[in-house]
């Protein structure tokens, strides 16, 4: 039986018992990762020997010394930059670039006493809903092998799913921790923009971008954020904000709470499955005493191409420092300046990467920045307001975090608007900067769906609530995938 | 239905400095094209008088007192540079 299945919780009651060592449980992350990873492909590095040296290391240490997740293995999603270790972004333009210094998310989990076991595969620079757009390798979705995990944090969902870590760090741009978690049947949250530091993640968006917990259970997502939560004078838009206990939201109480449901967000375009499941949950919200209500969120149809401009033009800027000079890679073909930027960013590039500069560019550009970016920059404002307005009579929003449970690999990326379109459900929540978490709710045809809670800006700990609650009356969370070759 | 062309194609790729080969313009004139399609729907909104939103927060500024202080190691900032030499990186001849 393998220790990564068990809830940080168990995990640390064995540790402080002495039943297992911190040298214990990091090796059983690298067996299973050595049994199911040539399947899963969540993993772009590992990193064997500093872990177990830092695993000895915490073995060793005293009892005062120890941090609050002591001797938990984690993964890194590839775009938070880790020292000494490579760091691509799943794209060839940073295949060999080596970080020389860690991000404070990953400073703070070694603090914490967590245990970095490698790196996880995602779409190149972030770009993209399913993982398939990493320039060397798709992850697959641990529980079905012919399906995609979602993404762009793919291989941080699907490595915590298959049970390879219990913990890992995923960013969400627009959905991207989110909609994998929810694909991958495991629990991921998007803080409130600013809640953690964005120091040394490799920037796509910075206005929409955040790094966010995926987890096993709620307990767990709510002692990593705890972790890597708080004020960063290294990140001038990380929040002065205190960080509450997280953990201690966890009361299993949500009487009285008033919950609303976006119509927009079980109307047209969501599978009938997927309604089903989070009609069934809403039922149970109210069974533990919660009020549900419908509400509207007029603009959510316009979120899409908010974000596509947005995010777009971002990207354009944030993704010009990539030139070839500094660090990255250099096109072995070019005979000028002029070349070495436009040849290295040609070849380092990949297609969506390519696409999304190009439409930022045209956002950007003079003929169309009042028509496109500024509007859109508009369109934020009163996407925005929609939430301010419900959030003034309700306490949370609720509705599924992804339209459909996870398809075929190769089978959707062809229609690309239709991607677009399901972003529906999880853009509008990074637009306004809200936080949000996904959390199972049930299974359709052996494939997990995930409901969405979103709350309040900084209102993290009731999201947190309200999700434990729901995991404690369900027991969607206990299901794990069969993967064969496992230690399961 | 608002057409990208395959000179938009390098015309906005010259900014980005990317090298689009004719081919390849061709079918990202197609992408781009969708892409701008589907952007022109933001046009049916009404938002006289709506301040474009540029932070989801309110920012601050962070200062901090001008003093000197460690900086990164640059034997390991060149580490990941193609080509250096004493110090400094090299790059093609510009003239």
């Amino acid at each position: 039986m393998t220790l990564m299945k068990k809830t940080a919780a168990e995990l640390q009651a064995l540790l402080h018992n002495r039943e297992v060592s911190v040298k214990e449980v990091t090796e059983d992350s690298f067996k299973q990762i050595a049994a199911l990873d040539g399947q899963v492909k969540a993993f772009l590095a590992l990193t064997e020997e500093e872990a177990l040296a830092k695993a000895e290391a915490l073995d060793n240490s005293s009892q005062e010394s120890r941090g609050p997740l002591f001797g938990l293995p984690i993964g890194i999603k590839d775009n938070i930059v880790t020292k000494g270790t490579v760091t691509t972004c799943a794209s060839k333009m940073l295949e060999n670039f080596v970080p020389v210094y860690n991000a404070t998310a990953v400073e703070k989990v070694n603090e914490a006493g967590m245990v970095s076991v490698g790196k996880l595969n995602m779409d190149e620079f972030a770009m993209g809903s399913t993982t398939e757009r990493s320039a060397f390798q798709t992850t697959h979705n641990p529980w079905n092998l012919d399906c995609v995990p979602g993404g762009s944090s793919g291989g941080s969902a699907a490595a915590v799913a298959a049970g390879e870590v219990p913990f890992s760090l995923g960013t969400d741009t627009g959905g991207s921790v989110r909609q994998p978690a929810a694909l991958c049947g495991v629990v991921g949250m998007k803080p409130t923009y600013g809640r953690v530091s964005r120091n040394g993640l490799i920037a796509f968006a910075s206005s929409l971008d955040q790094i966010g917990p995926i987890t096993r259970t709620v307990e767990d997502n709510a002692l990593l954020l705890n972790a890597i939560s708080g004020v960063d004078h290294r990140d001038s838009s990380s929040s002065p904000q205190q960080v509450p206990d997280f953990k201690s939201a966890l009361t299993g109480d949500i009487k009285g709470l008033r919950i609303a449901v976006p119509k927009e967000y079980l109307g047209e375009g969501i599978a009938d499955d997927v309604k089903d499941k989070v009609r069934a949950s809403l039922k149970v919200l109210e069974s533990l005493g919660a009020s549900i209500e419908e509400v509207t969120l007029p603009h959510s149809k316009y979120a899409s191409p908010t974000y596509y401009a947005i995010a777009t033009a971002e990207a354009s800027s944030n993704l010009a420092r990539f030139d070839g000079i500094r660090y990255g890679y250099r096109s072995e073909n070019a005979g000028n300046l002029e070349e070495v930027y436009t040849r290295s960013r040609a070849e380092g590039f990949g297609t969506e990467v390519k696409k999304r500069i190009l439409y930022g560019t045209y956002a950007l550009s003079a003929d169309h920045h009042e028509e496109l970016y500024v509007k859109a920059m508009k369109v934020r404002t009163l996407i925005a307001q929609d939430f301010a307005s419900v959030f003034e009579n309700h306490d949370v929003i609720v509705g599924p975090t992804s339209a459909t449970t996870a398809y075929e690999i190769g089978g959707v990326a062809q229609n690309q608007l239709t991607l677009y379109a399901n972003d529906i459900l999880t853009v509008s929540v990074n637009l306004a900067g809200i936080p949000a978490i996904s959390i199972p709710c049930g299974f359709s045809n052996g494939l997990p769906v995930g409901l969405q809670i979103i709350g309040k800006h900084f209102d993290e700990a009731l999201i947190y609530r309200v999700a434990h609650a729901f995991e404690q009356a369900t027991d969607f969370h206990k299901s794990t995938p069969s993967l064969g070759e496992g230690t399961n | 239905m608002t057409k990208f062309t395959t000179e938009d194609v390098h015309y906005f790729a010259n900014f980005a400095k990317i090298a689009f080969s004719d081919q390849e313009a061709e079918v990202f004139s197609e992408i781009i094209s969708d892409l701008v399609e589907f952007g022109d729907a933001l046009k049916e909104v009404d938002t006289d008088n709506i301040e474009p939103m540029t932070h989801p927060l309110q920012m601050f500024n962070v200062l901090r007192e001008d003093v000197p202080q460690d900086v990164l190691d640059r034997d390991e900032m060149l580490a990941s540079v193609k080509e250096h030499e004493d110090g400094m990186i090299k790059v093609p001849n510009i003239l």
